[in-house]
């Protein structure tokens, strides 16, 4: 039997000098081998940067993102033009802001050899509008959702859900809620005013008349909610229909066992796009190409479509397959699946999916100021 | 004397500095940001009046202005009047014992989140919620209480009420008890000296109270957006809107200005209607 030595037990004052020496001398080396974790900077939508989504990159590549979160495309834009170059190493974007992103020298450049272009579910993901400055690549979609009617199944009839009438139904007064942010919804009042793939491309008389009526649904409008109260209302059944999202809030809520449910209407849907860039200047290239690499992989691909903040859809086909490989009930509920009606790539096949854009011939300004009545009205 | 004055300015000057730092020059960048231009998500420095040109001759910010006048000034009246029976009480009928103890559980909600306080309302605001389901039993109901007016008074007076409260019991508490028997004696009906010798005699602490609630109400932006669903927007809220869209921190900056100026001409004009009798004495 093996007896603690009485020297550690009741140590010398020489002893625990040694001892209190030999642990300060060592902690440059302790912090060193800390210090050897190489941190990852990203700018992104919220969830993209916690543990379901990178924590197996960051064990595996002893890396830690740290992630500056933003809401909207424009406050993307402003974070990094108030930022030293190099601030971020990894942005993640709404492919509508890709260009401007590329314009105003925010990223590097991609090479298209390095991400699987010739496994996209659909040939327009390779040639992702604004993505591309001639044969450069700039940035790489990794994920996408789209956006229609979200209602209380026990208030609006699937049928009813059809069409984005049903806001104006007369039961669902003051049961409106608006995501609060000007372009999806006045994309969505916009298709159904029939202007279809032109949605963003409006002539005078065409943004006047999507004025006039958005304005008729003001009267139906219970509130302006950003995520946290868009899903809230939905929850609690303060608001029973919700325009300007999809399933990326309901299907959270769905998945809870809520009544609620999104869909593409016949006038159509309107489709979110996140794409990652390697931020400009940044030291740390290799590893985020590595990271953007394993988002598109079957393995980031599952994670992405299952996201804990909101789910997605997967754009690879190696993707589709995992998802429906490990969560069938949810690659089911989303559509992810070949054949089936609400399948999102059938969707664009048929040509009811209209990627989301900013206005053509107005300034963003006219669009938020509008909004800015609207909400007053 | 210059020693005295010296050993005074060393314990002045660490205020004075944070509010120089801290309130003075933000302030005084915010009314130059007011007159900046912004270009491709960059603010440029300039002196231009587009914004104010811009933010003045919109309907929807005089709007919002008024509404977030007359939403605070209604969140100030309410919680001044509520406060009151329950401070008068704390003050003059309870034990100095029971009166420590409800200051403390008056604190106790700054203890939690204001953010969290306010969502911890939909529980019981909602058409589903605990006050619905209550008067359901009776067969009342159930009414919208959340994403409406109601519901932004309600986070107002669940950010205000109890500061309120803890103000008026303090002030009331401090009332000179002999003027009260003086009162008494003289044979003033209870609610004639809560009138002619309580109040005046409180005026002040009663006076920085509302104050402090119209302050904090006017510039909420929780309350009025989660529980009042942004329908219509306060002016915090047309802050957020502006520099959401297009980054036009510079335009917002004029809306700030203008809630600054606002609260400027009614901390001024309640510290003048505050002090101005015992300053004359």
């Amino acid at each position: 039997m093996k007896t603690t030595p009485k020297k550690l037990l009741t140590p010398s004052r020489r002893t625990l000098l040694k001892t209190g020496a030999a642990v300060a001398l060592s902690a440059p080396f302790v912090s060193r081998a800390w210090a050897a974790t190489t941190e990852i900077n990203m700018l992104a939508w919220y969830g993209h940067g916690e543990p379901d989504i990178v924590g197996e990159f960051e064990e595996a590549n002893n890396v830690k993102f740290k992630p500056k979160y933003y809401a909207g495309g424009d406050n993307m834009l402003a974070l990094i033009a108030q930022s030293p170059p190099g601030t971020y190493d990894v942005i993640l974007s709404d492919g509508e802001f890709v260009q401007q992103l590329n314009a105003a020298g925010y990223i590097e450049p991609l090479e298209a050899a390095d991400y699987p272009f010739d496994d996209m579910l659909h040939e327009d993901f390779t040639k992702f509008p604004g993505h591309w400055d001639g044969d450069t690549l700039y940035s790489m979609m990794v994920r996408c959702g789209h956006l229609g009617v979200s209602y209380n199944t026990n208030a609006v009839s699937a049928e009813e859900a059809e069409s984005y009438e049903c806001f104006w139904k007369p039961e669902l007064e003051g049961k409106v809620g608006h995501f609060d942010w000007h372009l999806p919804s006045l994309g969505m009042i916009s298709l159904l005013n029939g202007n279809g793939a032109g949605l963003w491309d409006l002539d005078d008389d065409a943004w006047e008349a999507v004025q006039e009526k958005t304005m008729t649904l003001r009267p139906q409008v219970g509130g302006f909610f950003d995520y946290g109260g868009t899903f809230n209302s939905l929850k609690n059944g303060e608001m029973q229909a919700m325009c300007g999202i999809g399933d990326w809030i309901t299907g959270v809520l769905e998945k809870d066992g809520a009544p609620v449910a999104s869909v593409v209407p016949k006038q159509g849907g309107i489709q979110w796009t996140e794409s990652y860039c390697i931020g400009k200047d940044t030291e740390k290239a290799d590893i985020v190409k590595k990271f953007i690499q394993y988002m598109l992989s079957p393995e980031g691909q599952v994670k992405s479509a299952k996201m804990a903040a909101y789910p997605g859809f997967a754009i690879t086909k190696a993707g589709r397959a995992a998802l429906i490989d490990a969560d069938p009930k949810e690659a089911i509920r989303t559509g992810q699946i070949d054949k089936m009606t609400n399948d999102p790539i059938t969707l664009i096949k048929e040509g009811r999916i209209h990627y989301r854009d900013i206005p053509k011939q107005q300034d963003l300004e006219d669009w938020n100021d509008f909004w800015s009545e609207y909400k007053n009205a | 004397m210059s020693r005295l004055n010296a050993y005074a300015l060393t314990w002045r000057l660490p205020i004075i500095i944070w509010q120089i730092l801290f309130f003075l020059g933000p302030l005084l960048f915010m009314i130059a940001m007011s007159f900046f231009l912004v270009k491709n998500y960059r603010m440029i420095e300039a002196f231009e009046f587009k914004n104010w040109d811009k933010m003045l001759s919109r309907g929807y910010v005089w709007d919002s202005y008024w509404l977030t006048l007359g939403m605070a000034a209604l969140s100030t009246a309410i919680a001044s009047l509520v406060a009151f029976p329950a401070a008068f009480f704390l003050a003059f009928k309870s034990s100095e014992n029971l009166r420590r103890w409800a200051i403390f559980l008056l604190i106790i909600p700054f203890f939690t989140s204001y953010l969290v306080r306010t969502f911890s309302w939909y529980v019981i605001l909602a058409e589903s919620g605990v006050i619905n389901a209550l008067i359901g039993n009776i067969g009342l109901g159930p009414y919208t209480m959340l994403n409406t007016k109601f519901g932004t008074i309600v986070g107002y007076l669940t950010l205000t009420l109890p500061l309120v409260v803890i103000l008026q019991t303090v002030s009331l508490a401090n009332v000179d008890k002999t003027l009260i028997q003086a009162a008494q004696n003289l044979g003033c009906s209870p609610w004639r000296t809560i009138r002619a010798v309580i109040i005046p005699a409180a005026k002040a602490g009663l006076i920085v109270a509302a104050l402090f609630c119209f302050i904090l109400s006017f510039g909420d932006f929780v309350a009025p957006y989660y529980l009042g669903g942004s329908k219509p927007p306060t002016l915090p809220i047309l802050i957020i809107d502006t520099t959401k869209s297009g980054q036009q921190w510079p335009r917002a900056a004029v809306v700030a200005v203008m809630m600054m100026v606002t609260l400027f001409t009614i901390a001024f004009a309640s510290i003048i209607l505050a002090y101005r009798k015992r300053a004359s004495k």
